[in-house]
């Protein structure tokens, strides 16, 4: 009997698949899940659940009309779900919810051919779906602990936060009226993730510990938002409490962390990566201070999930010994 | 006989200007915000298309080949002055929203593409066909698209409010960004419907518009 095979590489495959990576992800989203649950109130938590099991659902769907093999188990859809959950407001109707997660996954990923072709990160087109299409309910921001005068804390309130008389709060990054203590605890009104800054890098740090993540991008995306608030403040004279405050207010650090890492649709090179970050955090600046819009975070993601093919393509590494073969040479 | 039935039906569903041949995307994205713009924008050109088509194919051994480009765009923009002036005298709503759309039918690839590809080689009655089923068919596929776009973007259909729809529409989809994407799945249902399938080889053979088309493809796949 012929004991020795003759095969291809790869002969040593890595004990890491996809299914183990989403679920990281997802573990390292618990912090944020329990400071928003403890700060919005159970409904935090009930939109989250809400948000993976459509969002899921969606996912069995698209595969069977599309008469391809099911990838529900490998968690990404179930990641989308709690990553666009965690971008909505408390109050936001489940209806509104229920639709931004079909838009992310039938469309945005799906339609181009599911995990790995979709050249945007769905849970964050899925966000700007909704902010595009119901920006009244996408924008209304309850106090925090709202809940509490609410008859079982609001959680089966269906018709947003308008409906919520005098409760609703603007996010700190509009009015500019929050300590950086209560920022970075989270005890601020924003979307269900955004909170809380510590629970956020809780979650980041494992990610980067456990090498699931690069801490290139999330740097490089807060550091180069935090240099032009700095020269900002430098060229207007303003006061520095604003640099950290631009990072700590909106959805930057989740963004950052969750969001620009995405696998299918950041650079692959940790050059690319950089600069995507770069790009990133530029772009936040530019349309905080400068667009009709107070939050860029998501957009400027969007942005750079576009620009992510030509970044590949220019940082492309050399195979070690590789020579550059002269055009005419070739020719 | 039936080949002067085929003129007139291609144009409807199998060689739709805008679900097959992507022609004309620029009204098909700026005006249909409502369902009646539309039916409005689609009727104009369609009425240019019938009468250029049969103007040029009149003409067409007249017009020397080397200046066939300005002549087609002076004929399309006498007809096109035409329609503007009795929109704006007789239906003053539809020409204020039509807007700029209106006079930039002169320059519609539908129109030239029609006088290029099909006026400009056949028999007048089968121009005037082909001017019809190529216009009822964009016709069709501005409505379909404003139809859409207003009820989920407005909650309403021809101006008519749709029961359930109310406090529950999507601003995004009057928006330029929800025409792309409405225009985007339709061309999917369209193509869905019609049974077709990605080509093979992308290239000048698997045009929709390679059967009517002057270019030698022999020569760009050899």
């Amino acid at each position: 009997m012929n004991i020795l095979t003759v095969k291809p590489s790869p002969h040593i495959r890595s004990e890491l698949t996809t299914q183990k990576i989403m679920l990281a992800v997802i573990i390292a989203l618990i912090p944020a899940i329990i400071a928003g649950t403890i700060v919005f109130g159970p409904r935090a938590l009930f939109m989250v659940v809400f948000c993976a099991l459509v969002s899921m659902m969606t996912e069995v769907v698209c595969r069977a009309l599309m008469k391809k093999e099911g990838t529900v188990s490998d968690g990404s859809a179930m990641l989308t779900g709690v990553l666009l959950a965690l971008n909505l407001p408390v109050t936001l109707p489940l209806w509104q919810a229920a639709i931004g997660c079909i838009f992310a996954i039938a469309v945005v990923k799906q339609l181009f051919g599911g995990l790995g072709c979709n050249f945007a990160n769905p849970a964050i087109t899925g966000r700007i779906f909704l902010l595009l299409s119901v920006g009244s309910d996408m924008t209304a921001w309850v106090k925090p602990f709202y809940y509490k005068e609410l008859h079982l804390w609001g959680l089966f309130e269906t018709s947003g936060a308008t409906a919520i008389d005098g409760i609703t709060g603007a996010t700190p990054l509009a009015t500019g009226d929050a300590g950086l203590m209560e920022l970075f605890l989270g005890n601020v009104g924003g979307s269900i993730g955004e909170t809380s800054a510590l629970a956020l890098l809780i979650g980041g740090l494992f990610l980067i510990i456990t090498k699931l993540i690069s801490p290139v991008t999330p740097i490089s995306y807060l550091g180069s938002l935090a240099a032009l608030t700095f020269i900002k403040v430098l060229v207007t004279g303003g006061d520095m409490i604003e640099v950290p405050y631009a990072l700590l207010s909106g959805g930057v650090i989740l963004g950052a962390f969750f969001m620009a890492t995405d696998y299918v649709t950041s650079p692959i090179t940790s050059k690319g990566k950089l600069i995507f970050g770069i790009g990133c955090g530029i772009l936040t600046f530019v349309i905080r201070e400068f667009a009709s819009m107070p939050e860029g975070c998501s957009f400027s993601i969007l942005i750079m999930n576009l620009l992510t093919p030509y970044i590949d393509k220019f940082t492309q590494t050399k195979p070690i010994g590789a020579k550059k073969i002269n055009a005419k040479e070739e020719a | 006989m039936s080949s002067n039935i085929n003129t007139l039906t291609k144009g409807i569903l199998k060689e739709n200007p805008v679900f097959v041949s992507l022609l004309g995307m620029c009204p098909t994205l700026a005006v249909t915000t409502g369902a009646f713009n539309g039916i409005g924008m689609g009727l104009s050109t369609t009425f240019v298309l019938i009468c250029s088509n049969l103007v040029i194919c009149l003409l067409r051994k007249l017009i020397p080949s080397q200046v066939k480009l300005p002549c087609y765009i002076v004929i399309i923009a006498t007809f096109v002055t035409l329609i503007q002036f009795l929109l704006h005298g007789f239906i003053p709503s539809l020409y204020t929203s039509l807007g700029a759309f209106l006079e930039l039918i002169t320059v519609n690839c539908i129109i030239l593409g029609r006088a290029e590809m099909f006026a400009s080689k056949n028999k007048p009655l089968a121009s005037v066909l082909d001017g019809i089923g190529m216009g009822l068919g964009f016709t069709l596929a501005l409505f379909l698209m404003g139809s859409v776009r207003e009820i989920l973007g407005s909650g309403t259909w021809l101006g008519i409010t749709v029961p359930g729809m109310v406090g529950h529409t999507m601003s995004l989809f009057v928006m330029p960004a929800g025409g792309f994407l409405v225009l985007g799945i339709l061309i999917a249902v369209v193509s869905k419907l019609s049974n077709r399938k990605p080509p093979k080889k992308f290239g000048c053979a698997s045009c929709p518009n390679a059967s009517a088309c002057n270019a030698k493809c022999e020569e760009e796949t050899a």
